[in-house]
């Protein structure tokens, strides 16, 4: 598995994103917010969180529309792979690439801390390390993670097996306690919490790895 | 020529920060207000040729999110 992770100015999880694309087996490259490209026979471009230009406007808005978003728009739509991990989750609803928006928590405060999240389908690259109706432990550390898309949205979300995560206790006022997404082609993943923060006995979890495992497993050419 | 943009959350999307100044309003004794809805203002300082379609084009691309937001614009 190749893999890239883009590095917005204010990016601050892009290190920890690809020390987990490595734990897996990765090869990893860092791309710059101002490159046109993506390095050459990448499968999986990882968005990492923090806090990319400042969250000027709005969260992901003005890194949606950076140089490097192009390629990796291009990347989605010809069949790549595509994860966003909470900044990245924002960046990806900013690009059209996922529906819907993330709003401020509905408690209005930064919300940092390990959550229960129930895996809603094993149907997808990422989540096929997991059986659906598990529940894992993932931290969460975001001020706007509340998903919020219109009634028809969610519904077809539900109805094509697209919810990836649900939170076990919502923590930010989600709508139907969604945590994360796929796309259509169930190649592009976004979500709030971050697997890449529970890969290690040292983060005080790992129930994050079998994602990237997964991942590594259907990308790895036998 | 200069636009000024209004931008607001849609009605039916939750405002938070626009409840957490109702509450602190009712807090220092102001009665009577029903409802806070908070939203944002950019203003455009416009070079010549610059259309209103284009400021159109420009609030749908980024200046908002019409998936949350809706969006006015007041030409001066």
């Amino acid at each position: 598995m190749r893999a890239a992770v883009v590095v917005f100015p204010g990016s601050n999880c892009d290190r920890d994103l690809a020390v987990a694309f490595e734990a897996a087996g990765a090869e990893v490259e860092m791309v710059w917010h101002k490159d046109s490209a993506l390095p050459r026979g990448v499968d999986v471009v990882g968005i990492p969180g923090g806090f990319s230009y400042g969250d000027y406007l709005r969260c992901g808005a003005i890194a949606a529309q950076s140089t490097i978003c192009g390629a990796v728009k291009a990347h989605a739509e010809r069949g790549g792979y595509v994860l966003g991990v909470c900044n990245g989750f924002q960046v990806l609803t900013e690009t059209g690439l996922l529906p819907g928006a993330l709003l401020h928590n509905a408690g209005l405060k930064y919300i940092c801390k390990t959550v229960g999240l129930k895996v809603v389908t094993s149907s997808s690259d990422f989540t096929a390390g997991y059986n659906a109706g598990d529940v894992i432990d993932v931290p969460i550390a975001h001020h706007d993670g509340n998903y919020f898309a219109d009634a028809d949205t969610i519904a077809r979300l539900q109805g094509d097996d697209r919810v990836a995560f649900t939170y076990t206790d919502n923590p930010n006022g989600a709508q139907a306690d969604i945590a994360g997404i796929l796309s259509d082609n169930r190649r592009v993943l976004g979500m709030m919490p971050h697997p890449e923060r529970a890969v290690d006995a040292g983060h005080g979890g790992t129930d994050g790895m079998a994602l990237f495992r997964a991942l590594a497993g259907a990308l790895t050419i036998a | 020529m200069k636009a000024r943009v209004h931008v607001m959350l849609k009605n039916g999307v939750l405002d938070p920060q626009g409840e957490a100044v109702r509450h602190a309003l009712g807090a220092l004794g102001f009665e009577g207000v029903n409802g806070v809805r908070q939203g944002k203002v950019i203003e455009l300082d416009l070079g010549a040729g610059t259309s209103e379609a284009d400021v159109t084009a420009m609030c749908e691309k980024l200046l908002a999110n019409t998936v949350i937001e809706s969006y006015s614009v007041e030409f001066a």
